[in-house]
């Protein structure tokens, strides 16, 4: 679905379903550098199980023209005036990475519009090496193979993609390769600026669900641990054989979790 | 390939695509010889055939043996996936179905296998589907051809059975300015000698019949998708573009990104045209893989070392093996193919067709038969065999001349080969 925003087009995917009314909304954010189309398959998912669903791109991010905003707070507000322009008024948020602070930014600035989150691959503060920054500074591509090297678990480094065919790292190496340049640098630089993670947590008013990888090298689960507390209602769930990369490396685990917070059926009026 | 923080080659020839058994701990890949998976409930099954959920339905659209095939080549080419087909064959006919239509028109190379020509020449057009063939050592001659319709431009890796080198990187370049993808087919280098996609290829065929399998136990193809090509972009390119009425709207681009194009070949081309490999020769093929970097190291040394006896031989009239200074392409086989050129080549017999014929009839360890890529050394005569059908003008245009004799060298001693080639030489002169 084609949007306006700021008066610039905005893009976010539906899983194929055009929105009904009276349907609870999902807003899926991706990562640092990627796009919706990390979602498929949890979009198409929802989409087809009752929901109006919205993956978006970032701004500067596949379809969303750019220039791609530099801090987390900026792409909350963005994500709110990206809901207004698609009618929704309040969606649950699933983010991932940096698409994770993100949702959580939008549930403490406005938790009358979040009716739960769910925070993939999270952690609060979200420090980016110095190595991995200046690659990406650089445009250079080292920074990708950083990323899809050490965002991925010792399994999916050797495949078995659950879509039958697909090369996992290949795929995220093709991604990342797709950005302009300076997008992944400013990203990242996004997540490292973020400082106020904790105190949002305490603003926030929904459910959240934490979903992280036991073998994730980016945001490690424990990274995790202190935004979890600070949360007032949430839940962990840890995975097993998991890197950063959930939705991908695991995701008819991450559908039936997510469907614990994510409940189909009409929405409030 | 062979970045820090990254599996190797040899490593995913032996490991991509699988982990043990999670049923039983099998360490080898099992054969799952079956038609269909059970669904867990009416609503897993629902989400399965629309794409909401990954995993396997029916035998001829994936299987989780051939699946492993699948990653296990996709990882060792460097691209986003790969779809397994029946044959080398069934492949290319897959790669072009997926986003060709009637009215469509290809560029190929012209020296290209003599099956490919066929289906190019005259199979294609019955379904409305041209094809212009260009010397492949001519980016230019590619350029040119190029027509509003067209959609595709195609060439071997290394030709069959000349060994013309495609200069992948200039012909990607013409592909891509005029906003077009470029297939290769690369069964003779396989990804140990060269990876076409790192040199600015979109999709490459294999015809895993060959040096993948390397045992000619089983026949079978593979599409890869590098995943670099914008589909998008370019605009001419409806099916992964455009919502499919055939998954209720689906627009594989919006939907799987990088991935839409091998996510079409096998949720239409496997669906409907149903070439699909079956698990037993997935697996045998996968047995060929996992050894393929150590056969290809020995099917070069041995290849080299007939060569060289070959050149220096007085029955022969010219021996085409791209690391010989004579051969046309010997500067890019410098540049680019610093493990070898591979182990099929051809060479000229002095006394033409007949003698020929009486090398053939006497050599013993290299098998006369229809076939390259065998652990087993093959001998045979293109012009009137596996090219038989390309008429004079093609067969020269192929490079392919009535004294021409291809060879397969495969993995025996290289002196018993080289006695036996002696012998059949010999022979030819009687
Ligand atoms: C270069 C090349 N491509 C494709 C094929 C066709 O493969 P298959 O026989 O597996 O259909 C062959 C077979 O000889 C070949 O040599």
């Amino acid at each position: 679905m084609e949007l306006r925003v700021d008066g610039k087009r905005a893009f976010a995917t539906t899983g194929g379903r055009t929105h009904q009314p009276g349907r609870r909304a999902v807003v899926l954010v991706h990562g640092a550098g990627m796009d919706r189309t990390v979602w498929v398959l949890q979009t198409r998912y929802f989409a087809h199980h009752g929901r109006n669903v919205l993956a978006v791109d970032l701004p500067g991010h596949g379809r969303s023209e750019g220039p791609s905003l530099a801090s987390v707070g900026d792409m909350a507000d963005w994500l709110s005036r990206l809901m207004d322009a698609a009618d929704i008024e309040t969606a649950s948020v699933v983010g991932h990475s940096m698409g994770s602070l993100v949702a959580l930014d939008l549930c403490a600035r406005f938790p009358e519009r979040v009716d739960a989150a769910a925070l993939l691959s999270t952690a609060v503060p979200m420090p980016v090496g110095e190595g991995l920054l200046s690659a990406a500074k650089a445009n250079d591509r080292d920074a990708i193979d950083m990323i899809v090297a050490w965002g991925h678990g010792r399994n999916a480094h050797l495949g078995g993609h659950k879509a039958p065919g697909l090369w996992m790292t290949g795929g995220a190496e093709r991604l990342l390769e797709k950005a302009d340049d300076d997008v992944l640098y400013t990203d990242l630089g996004a997540c490292d600026g973020y400082r106020d993670g904790l105190e949002a947590a305490s603003r926030v008013r929904c459910p959240v669900l934490l979903v992280l990888g036991r073998e994730d090298r980016m945001t490690p689960p424990r990274a995790a641990q202190e935004l979890a507390d600070a949360i007032p209602s949430s839940r962990t769930v840890v995975l097993d054989a998991c890197g950063h990369m959930p939705m991908i490396e695991r995701p008819d685990r991450v559908l039936d979790v997510l469907g614990e917070v994510i409940r189909g059926g009409p929405g409030p009026a | 390939m062979a970045k820090p923080g990254f599996p190797r080659f040899d490593t995913l020839s032996l490991h991509a695509g699988q982990h043990p058994d999670p049923a039983t701990g099998s360490r080898a890949v099992p054969v799952y010889q079956t038609t269909s998976y059970v669904f867990q409930d009416v609503d897993h099954a629902a989400s399965l055939f629309n794409l909401e959920r990954a995993g396997h339905i029916y035998s001829r659209i994936s299987n989780p043996t051939t699946a492993v095939l699948e990653e296990r080549i996709a990882s060792l080419e460097g691209g986003v996936g790969a779809v397994c087909a029946a044959s080398g064959q069934a492949a290319l006919h897959l790669a072009i179905a997926t986003i060709l239509d009637a009215g469509h028109h290809i560029v190929s190379s012209g020296s290209i296998y003599g099956g490919s020509h066929n289906l190019f020449t005259h199979t294609l057009p019955r379904f409305g589907i041209e094809t212009t063939f260009v010397d492949p050592r001519d980016p230019r001659a590619f350029r040119d051809a190029i027509r509003p319709e067209t959609r595709l431009l195609f060439g071997e890796t290394l030709g069959n059975p000349g060994l013309e080198i495609l200069d992948i990187p200039a012909v990607a370049d013409v592909a891509h300015e005029a906003g077009l993808p470029l297939l290769v087919d690369s069964t003779f280098a396989t990804p140990y000698l060269f990876r076409p996609l790192e040199w600015g290829a979109d999709l490459v065929t294999h015809s895993a019949t060959k040096f993948l399998g390397g045992h000619g136990v089983a026949i079978g193809g593979v599409v890869v998708d590098g995943g670099t090509f914008d589909w998008e972009a370019s605009g001419r390119f409806p099916t992964l573009t455009e919502p499919y009425a055939g998954y209720h709207g689906l627009d594989f681009v919006e939907e799987f990104g990088p991935q839409a194009y091998v996510m079409r070949a096998r949720s239409e081309g496997l669906r409907d045209f149903g070439a699909c490999m079956s698990p037993a020769n997935a697996f045998h093929i996968i047995q060929g893989v996992e050894t393929l970097p150590l056969r290809m190291a020995r099917h070069v040394d041995n290849t080299r070392r007939v060569v060289a006896f070959l050149d220096e031989h007085e029955a022969v009239a010219w021996v085409g093996y791209p690391e010989l200074p004579s051969h046309p392409d010997h500067e890019l086989a410098k540049a680019r193919f610093p493990k070898g050129c591979g182990a099929v080549f051809s060479f000229g017999i002095g006394g033409g067709r007949e003698a020929g014929r009486k090398f053939i009839e006497a050599v013993g360890l290299f098998s006369h038969l229809a076939n390259v890529g065998d652990a087993k050394s093959l001998v045979i005569h293109p012009a009137t065999t596996t090219h038989q059908q390309m008429d004079a003008d093609a067969l020269e245009a192929a490079g392919i001349s009535e004294d021409l004799i291809r060879l397969s060298v495969g993995l025996e001693d290289p002196q018993d080969l080289i006695d036996d080639l002696d012998r059949g030489l010999r022979a030819s002169r009687r």
